[in-house]
């Protein structure tokens, strides 16, 4: 042990200069999100919870393609579809078991009518499984709900598309 | 306090009872007040290093987090584990929690303001702290389980050997002071430094035991980096894993009240207690138990601080540090400090 050394040990420097360093962050400003109450920006392709769409005249998009349940890797979409009264093709039954999607969003990428879409919401928390299991009126809902940010999201990412 | 009883017209021996009731009180429910707050202010501290931001929900800037921490432990169900010697298992938590409370008794918080003024307070507050460490092996060995029994091993050899290096630390303290009352050792330090500087620790000699009174007392309270009873890494929560609820929230107490108490020896025995800093009149209108609260929350700041920076020691560095590096350095003290004395205070060689 060289004389440096010994006095380095003995004057604890190593330990002295670990604590003025942690004494500097001490007063940093903090990175933290002080999260309900401020968030972080979220990108127009952020994949959240799913929302079915509507034209501006209230008809429902989706034509019952079924592009969005062969192509779920997950298997989470379940779609029954009939002919309408008026002669329209559209779904009678239109599941999403939350539980199983994994958020990949090629059922948007799917969609020839931008129906189904994965909109910014990311604040759905259940107190039970069985509210996950979403069905077509949740769904639709959903696309009433947040049909402005969707709208926008999706216009400002149409250039990239 | 007694006498004012007395006076009251309370018959002698029951006015010492009532007093000592009071005075217990006086101390303990504001002392469990500022552990609530202390831990708190621990996390806030951690969080702040870390660039985090700590509890800040519970009340204004989370200051209720602790009472409502308590609050959910209380409510919580009392496990006791079907293996566990379930007598010893129950008081454990309780002998922790006590004899972190015990020690508090000669601790002077301002000039007279002590509840039991003995003459060898120094050596009580050794034998409490010694205690301690029997509510750690008793939860580890009661809980039957394989963890909590490590810890309990770990404890036992750690809190012994740095007992010793303590108890040396402290005898140089006493040397100085000629005296092992509390009181009496920190109006020794009034003016030690340059005659105007208190405490003991502006003096060469001291300086360096104020150092290893610091580290040996953070290995004391298992704190980081000497935590190898709870390093939760390989032990889970060490001697605590088993339990749950109350029995838990004591343990945390107990440990916290000890935590403070060495915060505040360092105080007493180095920094000059209830006195301010500089011995100059005007800083006298403070009144003593500020000056003593301001030191001991620093101290405890300072405790934070080391648990936000260093690793935690592995067990052969913990046993070499006690051994090897401050049990020969307090011993060389303890000789380096009464030779000076004996030259500067009494005289040269008799």
């Amino acid at each position: 042990m060289t004389a440096a050394q010994l006095i380095k040990s003995f004057t604890l420097w190593e330990f002295v200069k670990a604590h003025m360093l942690t004494l500097k962050y001490f007063f940093k400003p903090k990175v933290t999100i002080n999260y309900p109450f401020e968030k972080n920006p979220l990108s127009p392709r952020f994949r959240g919870e799913h929302a079915l769409r509507r034209y501006p005249n209230g008809e429902e998009r989706c034509i019952a393609c079924k592009l969005c349940e062969a192509v779920c890797p997950a298997q989470a979409i379940t779609i029954e579809a009939e002919p309408r009264d008026d002669g329209s093709r559209r779904t009678t039954r239109y599941d999403i078991d939350m539980t199983k999607c994994i958020y990949c969003g090629f059922c948007q990428e799917a969609c020839p009518v931008d129906a189904i879409v994965e909109g910014p919401n990311f604040e759905y928390a259940t107190e039970t499984r069985e509210e996950l299991l979403y069905d077509k009126a949740k769904l639709l809902a959903n696309g009433d709900k947040w049909e402005r940010a969707i709208a926008a999201n999706l216009e400002a990412d149409a250039p990239y598309r | 306090m007694t006498a004012t009883f007395i006076e009251w017209g309370m018959d002698a021996g029951w006015a010492m009872i009532v007093a000592a009731i009071i005075g217990s009180l006086l101390i303990a429910l504001p002392l469990m007040l500022a552990v609530a707050m202390i831990i708190y202010v621990d996390r806030k501290v951690w969080a702040s290093i870390n660039l985090r931001r700590g509890p800040n929900v519970v009340g204004p800037f989370g200051l209720l987090q602790s009472f409502a921490d308590g609050l959910k432990v209380m409510l919580q169900e009392t496990i006791i584990p079907a293996a566990a010697n379930k007598g010893i298992f129950l008081i454990a938590p309780i002998v922790t929690f006590t004899v972190a409370l015990a020690a508090w008794a000669v601790i002077p918080f301002d000039a007279g303001v002590v509840l039991a003024d003995i003459n060898v307070g120094l050596l009580y507050i050794l034998a409490i702290s010694s205690l301690s460490v029997y509510g750690v092996v008793m939860s580890g060995w009661a809980s039957n389980s394989k963890y909590p029994f490590f810890s309990a091993m770990r404890a036992s050899a750690q809190m012994i050997s740095y007992e010793v290096s303590i108890g040396f630390i402290l005898v140089c303290v006493v040397l100085y002071a000629g005296s092992f009352n509390l009181s009496a050792i920190v109006m020794a330090q009034k003016g030690h430094g340059l005659g105007i500087i208190n405490g003991y620790w502006f003096n060469l000699l001291l300086f360096p035991i104020w150092v290893m009174f610091f580290i040996s007392a953070l290995a004391e309270t298992q704190r980081v980096p000497f935590d190898l009873t709870e390093a939760e890494s390989e032990l889970v929560a060490g001697y605590q894993t088993e339990y749950s609820s109350m029995s838990f929230a004591l343990f945390w107490l107990g440990e916290y009240a000890n935590i403070l108490l060495m915060c505040s020896l360092n105080t007493l025995l180095f920094w000059g207690g209830w006195l301010p800093p500089l011995d100059i009149p005007v800083l006298y209108y403070v009144p003593g138990i500020i000056w003593f609260l301001l030191k001991t929350f620093f101290f405890f700041f300072m405790f934070s601080w080391v648990m936000a920076t260093v690793p935690r020691y592995r067990y052969d560095q913990l046993m070499r540090l006690g051994w090897k590096v401050f049990l020969p350095l307090s011993l060389f003290f303890i000789v380096a400090i009464s030779g000076w004395l004996m030259f500067t205070r009494y005289g040269g060689a008799a």
